[in-house]
């Protein structure tokens, strides 16, 4: 198992000072360039520590918002690029639909990879609703927008002899020609995010490693999806290492210590969705009769615990999100059995990524909480047998 | 004249694209182009006007069960469609009504043709950028509560409150339909063409602004600058009415564009 370490890059400190939104109408005021700065270091020194101890890195970005001051994450890229030596650099992700230019996309990209010599994960979103304003992208055909782009940026990164091109539905170019080119071959590995069947049954087609978020105990579903088209594409099932869950992680030599963190930590979760309503559901964002279910009031739960009970993972208490598998959080012995318990239920999980920062979680926790988990969990889950992929395919078949 | 179906509105295919068409009346005929809140709430407009005119009412691409072609995202695209659906019926001297979103594609229409038209009227158009760039003209509905568009959009929003659990599954669906294909053709640039303001001039035949007086989704004021851009159109405000007066006050919507239609 790999591990990515993940944090949002909160600005916390405005967290209990808004009228209803975090997101996209916060005015910036709120935010102290000063204390933006120190907090970026602060994150950055977090990340570098991660080099150190053998975790990998995760970033992401969304705009306009205190709850994640990443809002370009080729700018955090850069930094660590050249700042760290060993780690995967993973960015979960790049929302590509959102952007009205994939060649400067490609660009950015292939120059990272090659900058931090072939550690760059590419992580291809469609992105959260609250990111549209930030492009004012329409939303409808957002998806159809996003495959041109995913098509493009791949075709640019593995175009070598020449210029190409590319008179497509949403972008036009006549001579592509990126340079420089990525340094792995044929590009770096593509990843994707979904909370759907459907979408998994596409990636799974594309064999692209697919994440999810806070689907606790309801993964399996995803992931069989996922398992059964890309067994109908491959002829195989798919490895442990083709799956990816973001969890919340708080590792403590005490118990209740670990309990103090997982609830600092799950701030994230209190905070996500602090948004003025009507950013929440752009139109063509969903389809048209999800749309419709919502309007008639029919939200299905997502967050399961391993009982079948659903939660609400925004306003949960710590221990009902550690019986969901959103928060592994205890000592090395219990996340280490949380974990392997959750990649037991997926049938393989072979890519944590662990938030091991969130919210107001002090600089000394995290790196306590990031070392004690390197040096007294990542060994054993490295150790640990993934369930057999055909045993898993078989078990979905039945 | 029009193909029938099974289903409760009849039905068109205009070039390949299948959409939901409402027939009534008889007389002179009347195309009446639905505002971006779809065809329901029209209904009691339709019928008032039914009673003098041969009244075709579609919906739009992309609205309720009407299909979308792909590739279809401006109103420039809608306005050529309906030019096709004009040529198709071998409709004349046809008055071409549009209201809030539905005028946008009216103008739109007016400005490449009017060889089958004989008078239109548009209703608290939109589709032209009248105020400079740090001024929204159009109020960004895609950023209200739904109390919040409702207070603005109509003059009583009672008029224009649905409760979604009490009504059909078909009904909520062409809803959420109708803001989807809203967002489409309006998102950006929001709500107006950028090169129809030019091209206005060219729109020769009699022309009606009506406008509910109490719209602050747009207001009279933008209103009254394009009128000023069609030559001879003349400007009438609706009492008691915001964004869509044929829908708060249709019996007056109504028997202003048939008095419009008699050349009063």
């Amino acid at each position: 198992m790999r591990a990515y370490q993940f944090s949002e890059q909160p600005y916390y400190p405005t967290w209990n000072d808004h009228s209803g939104s975090l997101r996209v109408i916060l005015p910036n005021r709120k935010c102290d360039p000063r204390v933006a700065a120190d907090l970026f270091h602060r994150y950055y020194d977090e990340y570098q520590a991660c080099d150190d101890i053998g975790l990998d890195i995760m970033l992401n970005e969304h705009h306009q918002s205190a709850t994640c001051m990443s809002s370009a994450v080729v700018v955090g890229l850069s930094v660590l690029a050249r700042a760290t030596k060993k780690a995967r650099l993973l960015v979960l992700g790049y929302p590509i639909g959102h952007r009205p230019d994939p060649l400067r996309v490609a660009e950015e990209l292939a120059t990272i990879d090659v900058i931090s010599r072939g550690r760059l994960d590419m992580g291809f979103i469609k992105g959260i609703p609250y990111e549209i304003a930030a492009s004012n992208l329409n939303p409808v055909e957002l998806m159809e927008r996003f495959w041109e782009a995913h098509d493009f940026i791949l075709k640019a990164m593995t175009t070598h002899d020449g210029t190409f091109n590319w008179e497509g539905e949403y972008f036009h170019y006549r001579q592509v020609n990126i340079w420089p080119r990525p340094w792995q071959e044929p590009h770096p590995p593509v990843w994707s995010t979904t909370g759907s069947t459907t979408q998994a049954r596409v990636l799974g087609e594309r064999g692209y490693v697919m994440a999810t978020l806070g689907t606790g105990y309801g993964t399996r579903k995803i992931y069989d999806a996922y398992r059964k088209s890309y067994l109908a594409k491959f002829g195989r099932a798919p490895t442990a290492d083709r799956f990816a869950y973001l969890g919340l992680v708080a590792v403590a030599k005490d118990k209740e210590e670990a309990r103090k963190r997982g609830h600092l930590i799950a701030g994230y979760l209190r905070t996500s969705s602090i948004v003025h309503l009507p950013f929440r559901n752009p139109p063509g964002y969903l389809p048209a009769e999800d749309n419709a279910r919502l309007m008639r009031g029919e939200t299905p739960p997502r967050s399961f615990t391993k009982d079948g009970r659903s939660i609400n993972m925004h306003a949960a208490t710590v221990e009902d999100l550690i019986a969901a598998g959103i928060l592994f959080c205890g000592t090395p012995d219990e996340v280490y059995a949380q974990i392997v318990d959750f990649c037991e239920h997926c049938g393989g999980m072979g890519n944590l990524l662990m938030m091991g920062h969130g919210g107001e979680l002090t600089h000394a926790q995290t790196i306590d909480n990031l070392t004690l988990f390197a040096s007294d969990v990542l060994p054993r889950l490295k150790a640990y047998r993934q369930p057999d992929a055909e045993a898993a395919a078989a078990v979905m078949a039945a | 004249m029009l193909q029938r179906t099974d289903s409760a509105a009849d039905s068109l295919v205009v070039e390949g694209t299948r959409i939901d068409l409402i027939e009534r009346g008889k007389g002179r005929p009347l195309l009446f182009l639905h505002a971006e809140n779809g065809i329901e709430p029209a209904a009691a407009a339709i019928e008032a006007l039914a009673k003098s005119a041969h009244v075709i009412a579609p919906t739009h691409p992309g609205f309720g069960r009407s299909d979308v072609p792909k590739g279809m995202h401006t109103v420039d695209d809608l306005s050529y469609f309906y030019l096709d659906l004009l040529d198709q019926l071998d409709l004349r001297d046809v008055t071409l009504v549009g209201v809030a979103f539905g005028a946008w594609i009216a103008a739109e229409i007016a400005v490449k043709s009017t060889a089958r038209l004989h008078r239109l009227v548009m209703a608290n158009a939109v589709g032209i950028k009248v105020g400079e760039r740090e001024t929204r003209d159009i109020a960004d509905v895609f950023a209200l509560t739904e109390p919040e568009y409702l207070e603005i959009a109509y003059c009583d929003p009672n008029a224009g409150r649905r409760d979604y659990k009490s009504l059909p599954p078909a009904e909520v669906v062409a809803a959420a339909r109708a803001r989807e294909a809203t967002a489409r053709f309006a998102w950006s640039p929001y709500f107006h063409d950028p090169r129809l303001k030019s091209r206005l001039h060219r729109i020769r035949i009699p022309t009606l602004f009506l406008w509910g007086a109490h719209d602050r989704m747009v207001g009279e004021a933008y209103g009254r600058a394009y009128c000023a851009m069609i030559p001879g159109a003349r400007f009438e405000t609706v009492e008691r009415a915001g964004h869509f007066p044929h829908q708060e006050q249709p019996d007056i919507f109504a028997k202003r564009v048939l008095a419009f239609m008699d050349g009063k």
